[in-house]
């Protein structure tokens, strides 16, 4: 069984064609380093989000790679070009088989 | 021209009757801050833009236990008390009180609500479920003035929390005052010291990384100068929760919020 947490997406609804759109995608995750110990001394294993793509109707428009410096509950601003109508999907996959995925809709006139 | 100084004269006198007035009407301390204040614009923003605030997921995981059913009487939170929109409103800024003789925290009642009606265990202190449901009630509130006011009932209690608040502890021999009060504005080490108020618990500490109870944040004072910390839901933390929101009467509550 996959493990998954709440995400949440900011984006326009609507947009002028070739404009440039803002996305905000924040997804709630421990971000646990690997590098700390309990109270006993034992390491806490690493669990963080190892990557996180958006696709645009299919084709990917923006990917990052995470690391174990990057904090807990990360959120990512990036910009994309509003090219046409269609579904943004957002994916974050991490260690202990953790996946989450988000969608989000835009009109392009 | 010649009326000048009979209008000058009459609006001194009323500014003193309205001072007076307000004095007597609504006793709130004055040049009360939230530390929100202190706060870097980029922290602002992300407390008050809901889709940034990272608290906001356990506020949604809150929500999603006030509708869960529990324990062998198959309770939710919502059984009893149904919407929490409209039941809730208002409630986290009259916490702490006084419930049947015993000074009860927001996290005290709902632990008190899950052994009792729902006949299930009690969640620990600063489990992520607590807090989320903590969370969940406190948004309910947000922009509410605290509400928490001194009466027959809680007197006692709160004379002890103003004992705790005034009295020096720990190795390096401060009290809470000694900062919170004499030196709010000043700075430690490189930030400005806030004036203490928990007008935003439970908050999400960039520094913890996670959210908090207003529990945690005076454990940290009291490691911090080094004293034996009080308990998690001991009388002592009760009581000083009660004082610190009775000294921050008035101001709105910003719950969930974010703090460096």
């Amino acid at each position: 069984m996959s493990k998954t947490s709440r995400t949440s997406i900011t984006m326009p609804a609507t947009a002028k064609k070739d404009s440039i759109i803002e996305i905000r995608a924040i997804a709630q995750h421990d971000m646990e380093s690997g590098f700390r110990y309990t109270e006993g001394g034992k390491l806490i294993p690493r669990d963080i989000i190892r990557t996180f793509t958006c696709t645009y109707n299919n084709i990917e428009v923006f990917k990052a790679d995470f690391y174990s410096g990057i904090g807990a509950n990360p959120l990512i601003i990036f910009t994309t070009v509003a090219v046409e109508s269609g579904t943004l999907q957002f994916k974050w996959i991490g260690d202990d088989g953790y996946e989450a995925v988000n969608q989000a809709r835009i009109t392009v006139s | 021209m010649r009326k000048q100084p009979f209008s000058f004269l009459r609006s001194i006198y009323l500014l003193l009757v309205a001072c007076a007035f307000s004095g007597i009407v609504n006793a709130v301390p004055e040049k009360q801050q939230s530390s929100y204040a202190l706060m870097s614009p980029e922290n602002q923003a992300m407390q008050d833009d809901p889709a940034l605030n990272p608290a906001m997921f356990w506020v949604g995981d809150g929500e999603a236990l006030w509708h869960q059913k529990q324990g062998p009487n198959n309770k939710s939170c919502s059984t009893c008390h149904a919407d929490a929109k409209k039941s809730m409103r208002g409630t986290a800024s009259q916490f702490p009180k006084v419930i049947k003789g015993k000074l009860q925290t927001l996290e005290g009642q709902i632990n008190q609500c899950r052994v009792g009606a729902q006949s299930s265990p009690a969640f620990p202190y600063e489990s992520k479920d607590l807090l989320a449901l903590t969370a969940f009630i406190a948004y309910q509130s947000k922009g509410m003035p605290i509400a928490v006011t001194e009466n027959a009932a809680n007197a006692a209690f709160l004379k002890k929390g103003r004992h705790t608040f005034n009295e020096r502890m720990g190795q390096l021999n401060l009290s809470c005052a000694q900062c919170h009060e004499d030196r709010a504005g000043l700075k430690l080490g490189g930030s400005l010291i806030p004036q203490g108020h928990p007008n935003a618990y439970p908050i999400y500490r960039l520094e913890w990384q996670t959210l908090g109870s207003v529990q945690r944040r005076l454990r940290n004072c009291m490691s911090g100068v080094r004293a034996k910390q009080f308990e998690y839901g001991s009388p002592e933390m009760a009581q000083l929760e009660l004082f610190l929101m009775w000294r921050a009467r008035g101001l709105p509550l910003e719950s969930p919020g974010v703090r460096p």
